[in-house]
């Protein structure tokens, strides 16, 4: 169950309390994030909206650890991310989070797999299993006939599903999502949504994602609006644009 | 090994970059190993001179001559073994571009001096039974396309007229830097027919030691001897008398090492600019590699290898064809003492290539790994 107002269970897999984000402009200090609280359980698939400039790609990236809160915390499956050095906080990441990106961000000069491939790099699995967990993960998302295309021969659907299948092939603890429908057409944005809901139903993935889009908000089970710098559960959050 | 794929795979992203790249690596190092060749061609007589041999020349200057007197004198000084002496001649061959060192050479003591220098024993002998017979190196040989028994005329510069020999033998050497392109004739030819000038004067002595580690004190005995004479005498070992040879033709050891230098700047910027643009253009797939858990460290070294992976490529080939280009054989048809590429100059190239490599990268390998994901992905 997601809640916002930091009276979560403390057995919540993503705990969140009193999160500020400061930015310095110039000589100007701006507040993107004040005082955020938020509880997610395993499970749960959560879509957060709001204007631009809101804080909500800011909140991811703490999310993801790869940012610093300027005060707060932030607790993922029992580790707390906020005080951990660089390396360990990359170490952490390899084991957790799996990253979903609006532009795919795929590696041009790799294949498919070869892409999918590259967190598993990071593990002390086989080839021979590293194979497998590919393959997996590329049936999941549909494209185990694309093992061996290039980026360049692959639409921009197919692109994303490859970019799912990279970010669930080591089985992180939880999916950030960046606007994953952002660069596709309604089809393919349809399909992709319809991947992260089946991800949640059938994998039990923890999905938490940023969107501008009210219909892909729609497909999660929760949405989340950013304002002035903290949380609000969608119904409550009337007059809030996305 | 796993990671193979991902970091050979950069070398290949942009053909033509890459293949330029490698290109500016083999032209800079095959430039490097010809210069390399040049150098070792001038400094070839400071390698191969012999520890145990001692140069003795007139004090005033080494165009002076000595008297032929002096061998006796020099065979008795405690720690002297063998004693032989040489005139440079300074003749050409039908025209000023066809220069070649010519020595006129004591026939009984000059062969066992240089024994890294093999005359079949027949050739030596009827080298020997004939007083105007020559015996020439086997570069020398191959740049005229001579052949036992040709008559070959000498036109002098400092002995004039035209002087004609038999060439009677040919010469090789036993190691690579050893010059091949000398002539040497009888000495009792040059004495005979310049007569009036030059009767009883040899050019310089060359004298064996029986311990290199005796050196200063032989040389300093020798010159001591001749002092306050008419021809007083300078001794020095074979490596400085060579040393001093290399720079009457000036520092070409500086005007080399110039050149190179400007070759590997130059190679230095284009291929670290190469680097930042490569780098700058793959910004967000670095980001992404940290974002799904690879560290700064594994970034560094993926564009540090990729630099590497260029120089040595690139710099491998360079040296190759070099070495290819002296194994063909000297195109300057033995205007240089010898054409060799030896191994240290490889060595030293690869380091080069090397270095240069580590230089073009390390920057933008620095910065790769000091990229902060959050601003690069700008959104995750």
């Amino acid at each position: 169950m997601v809640r916002v107002d930091g009276r979560g269970l403390s057995n919540s897999l993503i705990q969140v309390r009193g999160l500020d984000k400061k930015y310095r402009r110039g000589s100007e200090e701006i507040d993107v994030l004040q005082g955020l609280n938020l509880d997610v359980d395993a499970g749960d698939f959560v879509a957060f909206m709001g204007p631009s400039g809101s804080g909500k790609t800011t909140l991811l990236n703490l999310l993801g650890g790869l940012d610093v809160p300027s005060k707060g915390s932030i607790t993922v499956a029992g580790d707390e991310i906020t005080h951990m050095s660089g390396g360990k906080l990359t170490a952490w990441r390899a084991r957790h989070v799996g990253f979903i990106f609006q532009m795919y961000n795929l590696i041009p000069v790799l294949t498919a797999a070869q892409n999918v491939e590259l967190p598993l790099l990071l593990t002390k699995l086989s080839k021979a299993d590293r194979r497998q967990h590919v393959e997996s993960a590329l049936q999941i998302v549909g494209l185990g006939d694309r093992m061996d295309h290039f980026p360049n021969q692959l639409s921009g659907g197919q692109e994303q599903r490859v970019g799912i299948a990279r970010a669930i092939v080591a089985d992180p603890t939880f999916l950030l999502c960046d606007e994953p429908t952002g660069d596709l057409d309604r089809k393919s944005a349809d399909e992709v949504m319809t991947l992260l809901e089946r991800l949640v139903s059938e994998h039990k993935k923890t999905v938490l994602l940023v969107t501008h889009d009210p219909l892909a908000a729609e497909r999660a089970q929760t949405t989340l609006h950013l304002n002035k710098g903290v949380l609000v559960e969608g119904k409550a959050a009337e007059g809030v644009t996305s | 090994m796993k990671y193979a794929r991902l970091v050979l795979s950069n070398l290949f992203r942009k053909k033509i970059r890459t293949t330029l790249t490698v290109g500016s690596f083999a032209v800079a190092l095959f430039l490097f190993g010809l210069l390399a060749v040049v150098r070792g061609a001038f400094n070839q007589g400071l390698e191969v001179a012999g520890a145990d041999r001692l140069v003795v020349v007139n004090k005033v200057s080494i165009i002076q001559p000595l008297p032929i007197s002096y061998k006796e004198r020099l065979a008795q000084v405690p720690g002297v073994k063998q004693v032989t002496h040489a005139n440079w001649f300074g003749g050409v061959y039908q025209d000023e571009r066809n220069f070649f060192p010519q020595f006129a050479i004591d026939e009984d003591s000059y062969h066992q001096m240089f024994p890294e220098f093999i005359v079949s024993n027949d050739q030596w002998k009827a080298w020997l039974d004939d007083r105007e017979g020559a015996i020439v190196g086997d570069d020398l040989v191959k740049r005229f396309g001579w052949k036992i028994g040709d008559r070959v005329p000498i036109k002098g510069t400092i002995f004039p007229g035209t002087w004609e020999f038999n060439l009677r033998g040919i010469y090789h050497g036993t190691r690579p830097a050893d010059d091949t392109t000398q002539f040497w004739f009888h000495y009792k030819f040059l004495e005979e027919r310049e007569n009036a000038y030059w009767k009883g004067l040899i050019g310089w002595y060359t004298i064996r030691i029986d311990d290199p580690d005796n050196a200063v004190r032989v040389a300093k005995a020798v010159d001591d001897m001749f002092a306050n004479s008419p021809w007083e005498t300078k001794t020095d070992t074979e490596k400085s008398f060579a040393a001093g040879f290399v720079k009457q033709a000036g520092n070409i050891g500086l005007i080399i090492m110039s050149i190179g230098a400007v070759v590997f700047f130059t190679l230095l910027l284009v291929t670290g600019n190469t680097m930042a643009i490569a780098v700058r253009e793959r910004t967000r797939e670095l980001a992404v590699l940290k974002a799904v858990g690879f560290s700064d460290r594994f970034v560094l070294f993926l564009v540090l290898f990729e630099s590497l992976a260029v120089a040595i490529i690139g710099g491998g080939l360079g040296l190759l064809l070099a070495k290819l280009m002296t194994l063909r054989g000297d195109p300057t048809k033995g205007m240089l003492p010898f054409f060799y590429l030896p191994p240290q100059a490889i060595m030293l190239g690869v380091l080069a290539a090397l270095a240069v490599g580590i230089a073009a990268g390390i920057f933008p390998a620095l910065s790769a790994m000091r990229l902060r994901v959050a601003d690069a992905l700008r959104r995750i």
